[in-house]
């Protein structure tokens, strides 16, 4: 960590507190740097505060004294999330079922077969940025066209995870990359010294040691998926109820909260609510997402 | 196991599965181009019906007389992102030099996962926290104005949420300066500020820069931060204290309901966001290159 320079610098020449104020007196470019720097870094952390404290002050609240909003069924006299919650965690685990494979295998390519300055794996490096920049309401567009209307699909589950599946793969293939690029070459070495072909080297060696990675790349793109509104209204729509299955439509909990808040109707406070209820769920499924990701980053780093 | 003894067999294995890597990694390739196919397949034909030139200097949208002009929207979303720049850079450039340089590593541990939760809270939790903590502020703060929806509620909403991505990127920019940029100020007689601001910030400048442009590409394509803050009016917005509409959110309100030519010019409307996306990321890819 660079942060560290600071410490060193002071532990090799010590400069008193008081030397050091009477230093900015003398110059005061060098002061109002440092303060800039440090009302950035103030506001930053005010705007987190004001956020957190803004949703937990409402959300929490709410939360404890309507357990109705967890009842298993969506009325419009408890305004549920339960459905919503469930149809999460379906999509979570569809659009991984559906992008992880690809994604994975997609960066196996990049990193285990491709040769350096290959025109293909230019364009794939490309495209995958470009994926990663178009904004969700595009891929909302497209997966309305493709899969709601061309497939016939209608507004349903499966449409809506094809659409994230597209969304996600740039996180996937980035973060599975990477931790191909950081697995040493040695342990592949090694294996095609004993003999085993290129196959057994990527299923046996490289990929179990690199399970840590794209763990951690898997599980940012639950938080994105979680989080993920756009995309969705118009592909997996935002039914109430609780789904039948794969064809019809439902909420995830981001699109349950957009419509509550989008909702023209009556008992306005009540659907604020529910709306800041959901926003505190959201909110600790996106900690707790970060919080795993570092946890299994850093058992990572540990290992090599 | 099953050791394939057939060297043949074995060399036909590998190029199969090699074969199904490379497939797989066309995934993307394939993507975008199905993206860009159906998007402009869609969107096109109506932008030459209604008249490519009417329909973005048209500064009147009003789908009930089929009067489409998205002018309005075009507008609002560059003030809209102009703003959020405006506010969201310096703020997340100075964070990040505080954070590469400046920080106590103990504070740095704390301040490193805060900046990673904001990247992380979904964008309707902005939203709703500009509906209804920002937008009454601002109400309160300038009473004479209708509602506190405005361009500069979506451009503050924007510049918070743009925030980690400048601030990660700018700060793994810093990072990467070699030292002795540094080491070498300091032996000059430069403060620690000095050193850090006037050698290693614009050795680190390529990298800002990428920053700015990926928060300007988050700005402009973000819909449901700014669907609630911004006001919505389709109106060329004449001060930062009137209501707008960008293109995310023209596209986000009425394609629930839109049918026929209605429809077909919400897709163009994406078409043209789609275009100022691709713009962005080509300025982005040939920056990358140049460094």
């Amino acid at each position: 960590m660079e942060g560290t320079i600071i410490t060193k610098k002071e532990s090799i020449n010590r400069v008193s507190l008081s030397q050091r104020l009477k230093g900015y007196t003398r110059r005061p470019l060098s002061a109002v740097l440092l303060l800039a720097t440090l009302v950035a870094a103030t506001i930053t952390l005010g705007a987190v505060f004001v956020l957190l404290s803004n949703i937990f002050t409402r959300g929490i609240p709410v939360i404890f004294s309507t357990p109705e909003l967890f009842a298993w069924e969506f009325h419009s006299s408890n305004l549920s999330m339960m459905p919503a919650i469930i149809t999460t965690l379906i999509m979570i685990v569809l659009t991984l079922i559906i992008a992880a494979p690809v994604g994975i295998a997609s960066a196996v390519y990049l990193v285990e077969y491709a040769k350096k300055g290959n025109k293909l794996v230019k364009i794939i490096r490309l495209t995958t940025e470009t994926l990663a920049g178009i904004p969700s309401i595009v891929f909302g567009l497209f997966g309305f066209i493709v899969f709601v209307n061309m497939m016939s699909l209608g507004y349903s589950i499966i449409g809506g995870a094809f659409t994230l599946s597209i969304m996600i793969l740039p996180i996937i293939v980035r973060t599975t990359e990477e931790a191909l690029i950081a697995f040493p070459d040695l342990y592949r070495e090694g294996s095609y010294g004993l003999g085993a072909g290129k196959i057994r080297t990527i299923f046996r060696i490289v990929l179990p040691g690199a399970v840590p990675g794209i763990l951690a790349g898997v599980i940012l793109s639950i938080g994105r998926i979680s989080g993920e509104t756009a995309a969705l209204i118009f592909t997996a729509g935002s039914s109430t109820g609780l789904p039948d299955g794969l064809t019809s439509s439902a909420r995830t909990l981001s699109v349950h909260l957009f419509a509550l808040v989008s909702n023209p109707q009556a008992p306005l406070d009540m659907f604020f609510d529910a709306a800041y209820a959901t926003a505190t769920v959201l909110v600790f499924t996106v900690v707790g997402v970060n919080m795993l990701s570092n946890y299994i980053a850093k058992k990572f780093n540990v290992k090599n | 196991m099953n050791v394939t003894k057939n060297p043949k067999i074995a060399a036909l294995k590998e190029s199969a599965v090699k074969a199904m890597f490379a497939t797989a990694a066309c995934a993307s390739i394939l993507a975008v181009f199905f993206i860009c196919l159906f998007i402009f397949w869609r969107g096109l034909p109506a932008m030459f019906e209604i008249g490519v030139w009417d329909f973005v200097s048209g500064d009147v949208w009003r789908p009930t007389r089929a009067i489409f002009g998205i002018l309005p929207m075009i507008v609002g979303s560059l003030y809209v992102t102009a703003g959020a720049i405006v506010i969201g850079v310096p703020i997340g450039v100075l964070t990040a030099v505080f954070m590469a340089r400046f920080c106590p590593a103990k504070l740095y541990l704390i301040l490193k996962p805060i900046v990673e939760l904001m990247a992380g809270i979904p964008s309707v939790v902005y939203g709703l926290v500009g509906v209804q903590f920002l937008v009454p502020l601002l109400h309160q703060i300038f009473p004479q104005e209708a509602s506190g929806a405005s361009v500069l509620a979506a451009s503050i909403v924007l510049g918070i949420m743009i925030l980690p991505t400048v601030i990660n990127v700018s700060e793994a920019a810093l990072r990467a300066v070699p030292n002795h940029y540094y080491e070498g100020a300091l032996a000059l007689g430069a403060t620690h500020e000095r050193a850090v601001f006037f050698t290693q910030l614009p050795a680190a400048k390529s990298g800002v820069l990428a920053s700015v442009i990926l928060g300007v590409g988050r700005a402009i394509g973000e819909t449901m931060a700014v669907i609630w803050v911004a006001g919505n009016a389709p109106v060329i917005p004449g001060r930062i204290l009137d209501s707008a509409r960008t293109l995310t959110a023209n596209v986000a309100l009425e394609m629930g309901y839109a049918e026929g030519l209605h429809q077909s010019s919400l897709f163009a409307t994406a078409v043209v966001l789609f275009v100022f996306i691709l713009i962005i990321n080509l300025c982005f890819t040939m920056l990358k290159r140049k460094s």
